[in-house]
């Protein structure tokens, strides 16, 4: 590879397709970060339940898309799953509900986790004193377990932009699929690729500076 | 209310509480007039602290009848017979101090204290606020009101869990090994603080293995091993004269 000449221009000879690429990128990562965080919620307090009937479904449903791969999840929602219920959705939409309930299954453990690392200790205060379960949840266990939680939703969060890059499988025209066109235009994978990775980099690296930050203010 | 011949403020006849077949707690029955410490002792496992549990019913008996103040229970192992929003109210009535405090870490001291008058009884803030620093200056730690629990010695984090337990007004308070988990040189600050109540005319219900505090304030002592009462009766004639041999050798290890 000595020989090889870098031309890091040809990597951007479409800037306004780059941005757009981003605005896509961006776009999914934070609706399908949001949307799967409400079903991370509501997953994991259904994981909290008394009763089996309620747990062992849900946890079914968390098991199954964090054991499997996201390609998968993504390809089977986009080309399965209108087929097998027999309507169609959007493909913009259906493109993004593998992310969205990926997302949804490792938040749920997150929210547990984080729920269940609280003492027992303090259930028992805040029920000596004559809380209802409901007030103890609001006042002592959440305060304490949002704090623990979020050093992982962000974490979570990194991977789930990166993983946004799967969509150009189904020719959504992420920032992946837009670098594999110029590629295609170009012949100069090296100069595109290294680019993306460093638009990644830009984005990623603040917000995992940001986990680090907030983890080391756990406690109180 | 106060007539000649008042009802005992705490009641408990023949409870019981049973983990699957181990009985922890086997037909213990044991009165506390208003105003009087009764202090329960045993060796480890004797089903003590399970017993004050069962009183604040953070364990639920599996037989047996209760009965603090005006509120009767009686339990058939089947269900309790309190809905989720009646044991709350129960409990708001009977304080509990935990051998490990267990303080809200994200509160500060004046907040832990103020949280069940705020939250549970629904007191304005500049009430509950006054109330909580009252009783922070009498469990000696007005100077404190601000720090974080983190921040606090055990002794003093103890004393904010007492004041919190005192903030709800409860008709009686249970103090379960409350300075078990506590540096030897800070144990003497929150006797102190027990002392003072009883002083006071607090009805309270206390385990513990802090033998020459029972003999100084309790009115009444129940010694228990392996979930049965032993001894029962006024401090003087259960730690005066030991006669049981079972008493006798638990009250040894204290002497040496």
């Amino acid at each position: 590879m000595s020989g090889y000449e870098w031309d890091f221009g040809k990597a951007f000879l479409h800037p306004d397709l780059w941005l757009t690429a981003l605005t896509v990128t961006l776009g999914y990562a934070a609706a399908t970060i949001f949307c799967g965080l409400i079903i991370g919620v509501i997953a994991g307090m259904l994981l909290l339940s008394r009763y089996w009937f309620v747990r062992v479904p849900v946890s079914g449903f968390v098991q199954v898309f964090r054991c499997t791969p996201l390609l998968i999840q993504i390809i089977w929602f986009y080309y399965a799953l209108p087929v097998a219920i027999r309507i169609t959705i959007p493909a913009w939409l259906a493109a993004g509900m593998g992310l969205t309930f990926y997302m949804g299954a490792f938040s749920a453990e997150i929210f547990r986790g984080g729920i269940m690392s609280i003492d027992k200790g303090q259930w028992q205060a805040a029920k000596a004193i004559g809380m209802l379960p409901w007030q103890v949840m609001q006042r002592v266990v959440l305060p304490q377990a949002t704090r623990r939680m979020i050093p992982p939703f962000v974490n979570q969060s990194v991977l789930q932009l990166k993983n946004t890059s799967l969509l150009s499988i189904v020719a959504v025209p992420d920032l992946m699929y837009t670098a594999q066109v110029f590629v295609s235009e170009t012949f100069r994978p090296l100069e595109v690729y290294t680019s993306l990775g460093v638009i990644y980099l830009i984005i990623l690296y603040p917000l995992q500076k940001l986990a680090k930050r907030l983890e080391r203010r756990d406690d109180v | 209310m106060t007539s000649e011949r008042e009802a005992p403020m705490v009641a408990i006849e023949r409870l019981c509480k049973n983990y699957g077949k181990f009985a922890a707690v086997k037909e213990v029955s044991l009165m506390v007039p208003r105003g009087e410490a009764h202090f329960i002792i045993g060796p480890s496992g004797c089903g003590k602290s399970t017993l004050l549990r069962c009183v604040n019913l953070l364990e639920e008996p599996t037989s047996g009848r209760m009965r603090v103040g005006e509120i009767a229970m009686e339990f058939d192992g089947k269900r309790l017979p309190m809905s989720t929003r009646e044991q709350a109210q129960y409990r708001a009535r009977v304080g509990m101090v935990f051998q490990q405090f267990h303080l809200f870490p994200h509160m500060t001291a004046l907040e832990n204290v103020m949280e069940g008058p705020r939250t549970v009884k629904r007191l304005p803030y500049a009430e509950a606020r006054a109330t909580a620093e009252a009783l922070l200056r009498k469990v000696g730690l007005a100077e404190k009101a601000g720090a974080y629990p983190k921040h606090l010695s055990g002794g003093q984090a103890q004393r904010v869990a007492i004041a919190r337990a005192l903030a709800m007004s409860p008709e009686v308070v249970l103090f379960d090994e409350v300075t078990s988990a506590l540096d030897p040189e800070l144990v003497g600050e929150v006797l102190a603080v027990i002392r003072q109540l009883t002083e006071e005319g607090m009805t309270m219900i206390v385990v513990t293995h802090e033998m020459a505090f029972a003999r100084e304030v309790a009115n009444t002592v129940t010694f228990m091993d392996a979930g049965t009462v032993v001894e029962q009766g006024p401090t003087a004639a259960v730690l005066g004269n030991v006669t049981n041999p079972r008493l006798e050798q638990f009250l040894r290890r204290f002497r040496a």
